[in-house]
């Protein structure tokens, strides 16, 4: 049941959402709602052609449009140095083209206007001579000597952009050879599209007379983008501040700078006055960055009686134009390697090979850790091909493997250290909540009547909370995050942290855990983020990073506080700081409980009444760095059945548990599980932005482009386990993008399942009817 | 038509129950009149192509989605948005199911999901599920996966049943 904001001891309560009083009046602050004095809008060019050189760009006869005021082309930025920018993925990307385009919709150029409709009408008018070039759109054939070479900027004469490796190749391959079981499952993650139902858009407001650039942006992380547009723009980062307002989705697509951004701002610079660029729904589709498309082959050795002895793993990964892909930088398959899940194998090896062809730029971690996503659809999709091989139960399969509770902390074959887990147990909750053993006979049953039901799992590990300054970095900038708390004297808080949230419910959740160590309610504590100016440094929001650093940043913030309170207390209670204690809602004089004293009554004092020698105030600011990444995981079950009659697949059932350490708030927890698991069964069931031969989008609108709706959605059956993290300062561990990790998997190897007795061991995602009920035809299923 | 010479027509409409007139280009769209000459920016785009509906207003009581029609067509006509929700200081009943209910996490497929609800409850208070996933489903959520949304409106849409009754 949902409780007040004024609820005490708010941690692990679920407290009514703070952001929601604004969102459901229709008073959120989104990018397009603001409005500044003498704006102008700006549109953009783009190239019909997936590949193609450009001759000439005439702009005449937009400029003659009333209204316009300015057109921008490639030619123009390149006398800035300004035609292209680096990527976050340390590759660079063409803002505005020169030469030759390399995507359809790709940016030719911008033209800025009084309204948005001249601008509009002015783009159409944006005459450009190209000469179409044969497109590579198969990252298979892109590699091969016949292919075109895309990128005629780089020094290698190869669309080949990197090899990436991990793991003990020779030990892996002895194994397999070793291994008297052994399967090879070829597993491919078609390319989809986040899609927030707000599109990205920025206001770039250039003020020539402070020298100061004002740049609101639907940014999930507002930090990072000041200092990328400081070193691309050559402004002094002081002097640049970026507001991240109301965010309408994000889901990984609002954490890359795009060339309408860089548009924007040298438009404004240029002109003194506020440029606003909010997107098309084509052009958030068809042009801001993908994300999967990844091409793997999984190959598992076992013993006969199920025990795996070794994961070797093979991927092309295809980038499209320009590696754009958001990871930490030294990552460039992001956080693959966690591919050997939740499972003890002795040795892996897996292996990423990056593809330019002509598509849009990315990947972006779509509601994903940095191809996590990919990770965990293949490890539990290959578990499904070896449980059939095996002819075992896939929950028995999985439980002989499972790394054991007493094994934590985990040293994983491909380098990482676990931090908690008790897989078994979450696995059993779920299969009980399921009653999984009765389920298997139903299916008998149903099956001898002729039906297709499937029930499938999938027993995901995720790695989340990027992360340690060892190991984590972008363009240098270490990952971890902050908080900064300000103690008014009344005893009310404002809290900023270096995290933008898109919808996750910060504003709530942060004040829970603040104010649970501070001994005050969440309606006492205001959560700020995404205004530079104020906020205190921070990487951002996404790859489920925020709870695990910021959520530890706010944690060691308050009891960076509460060292202070307790002196201040002490002082109130005439008595040495050693004798006074922390309750875990006020201080109380040791053995004298009837003495104490509140948070409230400590704050007041911090400005009114301090014990001599001590700075006044009550302030603190945590900047933490995180010990270890977290492991959140989870068991989920699909139960399917397959219309013969159209090859439609209805899921009957899906069960999540899944176990993120403390729960801070149950409700959004729950409420992010929903939301994730819609979007694995979008990405297993209808997302896919698919191009064909020349290299033309199929999918750059929601008409094409098919995301669930309430119709589709299944209803989900949602439950818990809490296995706590040992390292986090409250035990937290992310939750966002596990059932969307998680939940693919779960449904393929549901509809394999039903169709296993027939020979089926693979279905490619998105299962579209039509693919099934070729499927059914081929094993003459099709009624 | 050249762009120079674009035709200015001036459309009054009933929105909240208040008198609005604003003269705009005859091409100008609802969800732009709304928002940007109105200035009640409750009303959302997401798409500009009918798909997502989180501009959906009412329309004479009909839900439309109000980037797919011309401000002209509203001349003389009622509107009601997501602003008119509220009364007297009291939030709506779907306002209150959504908050209580955790129906919403960005907020932005808000209003528009909002609007489509009302449309629903004055119909049909007592909706069962289906009905209601049915009414909803030209309102693209990416973030709630539509349960805590359905829940909303049943709690709603018994809140307005019990006051009809009253």
């Amino acid at each position: 049941m949902a409780v007040e904001a004024t609820e005490a001891q708010p941690l692990g309560k679920a407290v009514k959402r703070k952001e929601d009083p604004r969102l459901i009046r229709g008073q959120g602050r989104y990018l397009d709602d603001i409005v500044l004095p003498n704006m102008l809008y700006m549109a953009l060019v783009r190239s019909p052609y997936a590949h193609a050189r450009i001759r000439g760009i005439d702009v005449e006869e937009a400029l003659k449009v009333p209204g316009v005021q300015a057109v921008l082309t490639g030619e123009d930025l390149a006398q800035m140095n300004l035609h292209w920018m680096p990527t976050l993925a340390g590759d660079k990307q063409m803002v505005l083209a020169t030469g030759k385009v390399l995507f359809q919709y790709q940016e030719v150029a911008a033209v800025v206007a009084d309204s948005r409709a001249a601008a509009e009408d002015a783009a159409q008018k944006v005459q450009v001579d190209y000469e179409p070039l044969p497109a590579v759109v198969d990252p298979f054939f892109a590699l091969t000597p016949d292919a075109p070479i895309l990128r005629e900027d780089r020094e290698e004469k190869s669309n080949h952009i990197w090899h990436w490796e991990v793991g003990d190749k020779e030990a892996t391959d002895a194994a397999l050879a070793g291994s008297p079981v052994r399967i090879k499952e070829v597993i491919r993650m078609p390319r989809v599209h986040p899609a927030p139902i707000e599109p990205c858009g920025c206001i770039a407001d250039y003020q020539k007379a402070t020298g100061k650039l004002t740049w609101y942006v639907t940014s999930q992380a507002p930090h990072a983008h000041r200092t990328v547009l400081a070193m691309v723009s050559g402004l002094p980062e002081h002097m640049i501040h970026v507001i991240s307002p109301d965010v309408g989705g994000g889901f990984g697509n609002k954490v890359p700078v795009y060339p309408g951004y860089v548009c924007a701002v040298v438009l404004s610079l240029k002109l003194g006055r506020p440029v606003k660029w909010v997107e098309t729904r084509t052009e958030n589709i068809a042009t801001t960055n993908f994300a999967r498309d990844y091409h793997m082959t999984a190959e598992i050795g076992a013993t006969e009686d199920g025990r795996v002895t070794a994961l070797k793993v093979s991927t092309i990964a295809d980038h499209g134009a320009f590696d754009a892909a958001a990871d930490p930088t030294r990552f460039p398959a992001g956080l693959f390697s966690i591919v050997t899940g939740s499972y003890r194998f002795p040795v892996a090896f897996a292996e990423v090979d990056g593809v330019y062809t002509n598509k849009a730029p990315g990947g972006v971690a779509y509601r994903c850790s940095f191809r996590v996503t990919e990770a965990s659809f293949l490890i539990e999709r290959a578990m499904q091909t070896l449980a059939l091989k095996l002819n075992m139960d896939p929950a028995e399969l999985r439980r002989r493997n499972f790394i054991q509770p007493d094994e934590f902390p985990y040293q994983s074959a491909l380098g990482w250290t676990y931090d908690s887990g008790n897989y078994e147990s979450t696995l059993n909750k779920a299969l009980a909540l399921v009653d999984y053993d009765r389920l298997r006979q139903e299916q008998k049953e149903r099956r001898e009547r002729g039906e297709l039901v499937g029930i499938g799992l999938s027993t995901f590990t995720e790695i989340v909370g990027a992360g340690p300054s060892h190991t984590f970095d972008i363009l240098g900038i270490k990952m971890f995050d902050s908080c900064e708390i300000r103690v008014h004297p009344t005893g009310k808080v404002i809290a900023r942290l270096g995290t933008r949230h898109q919808g996750q419910g910060h504003e709530t959740t942060f004040a829970q855990i603040i104010a649970h160590e501070l001994g005050l309610t969440a309606s006492d504590v205001l959560i700020e983020e995404g205004d530079t100016d104020t906020a205190p440094y921070g990487l951002g929001t996404y790859a489920s990073r925020s709870t695990p650093t910021a959520g530890g940043a706010a944690a060691l913030a308050a009891r960076r506080i509460r060292q202070k309170a307790q002196q201040i207390a002490a002082h109130l209670l005439e008595m040495a700081p050693e004798d006074v204690e922390w309750d875990g809602s006020q201080f109380v004089a040791k053995g004298l409980p009837s003495r104490r004293v509140s948070m409230a009554e400590v704050a007041l004092a911090a400005y009114t009444n301090v014990p001599p020698g001590m700075e006044p105030g009550l302030e603190a600011t945590y900047y933490y760095d995180p010990p270890n990444l977290t492991f959140p995981n989870g068991a989920y079950v699909a139960v399917v059945s397959i219309d013969r009659g159209t090859g439609q697949v209805r899921v009957e059932r899906f069960v999540a548990v899944d176990d993120c350490g403390t729960v801070i708030n149950p409700m959004v927890v729950e409420g992010q599980v929903h939301g994730g698991l819609t979007e694995g069964f979008g990405i297993a069931f209808m997302q896919e932005i698919a191009f064909d031969e020349d290299g033309n989008c199929l999918a750059p609108n929601f008409m094409e482009y098919l995301v669930p709706t309430a119709l589709e959605t299944p209803r989900w059956e949602t439950d818990r386990t809490e296995t706590p993290s040992p390292h986090h300062p409250i035990g937290a561990k992310g939750v966002g993008e596990s059932p969307n990790v998680g939940s693919p998997a779960a449904f393929v190897n549901a509809v394999v399942d039903a169709l296993s007795p027939y020979g089926v061991t693979n279905v490619d995602i998105p299962m579209f009817p039509w693919k099934i009920w070729e499927i059914l035809k081929t094993h003459g299923l099709a009624l | 038509m050249d762009n120079g010479k674009r035709q200015s027509v001036t459309v009054r409409v009933q929105i909240n129950g208040e008198t609005r007139e604003a003269a705009v280009e005859s091409r100008t769209l609802l969800a732009y009149f709304i928002r940007d000459t109105l200035g009640l920016t409750g009303t959302h785009v997401g798409c500009d192509t009918t798909s997502c509906g989180a501009c959906t207003v009412l329309l004479d009581g009909v839900p439309v989605k109000s980037c797919t029609v011309l401000a002209v067509q509203a001349h003389g006509h009622q509107l009601e948005t997501v602003e008119g929700l509220e009364q007297d200081g009291k939030l709506h009943p779907l306002q209150q199911a959504f908050w209580d209910n955790h129906g919403l996490q960005c907020g932005f497929c808000t209003p528009g999901m909002l609007m489509t609800a009302l449309a629903l409850v004055r119909q049909e208070p007592l909706a069962d599920e289906e009905t209601i996933r049915r009414a909803i489903s030209g309102n693209l959520c990416r973030c709630t996966g539509y349960m805590n949304i359905v829940k909303a409106i049943r709690q709603a849409g018994r809140t307005v049943a019990q006051t009809q009754e009253v």
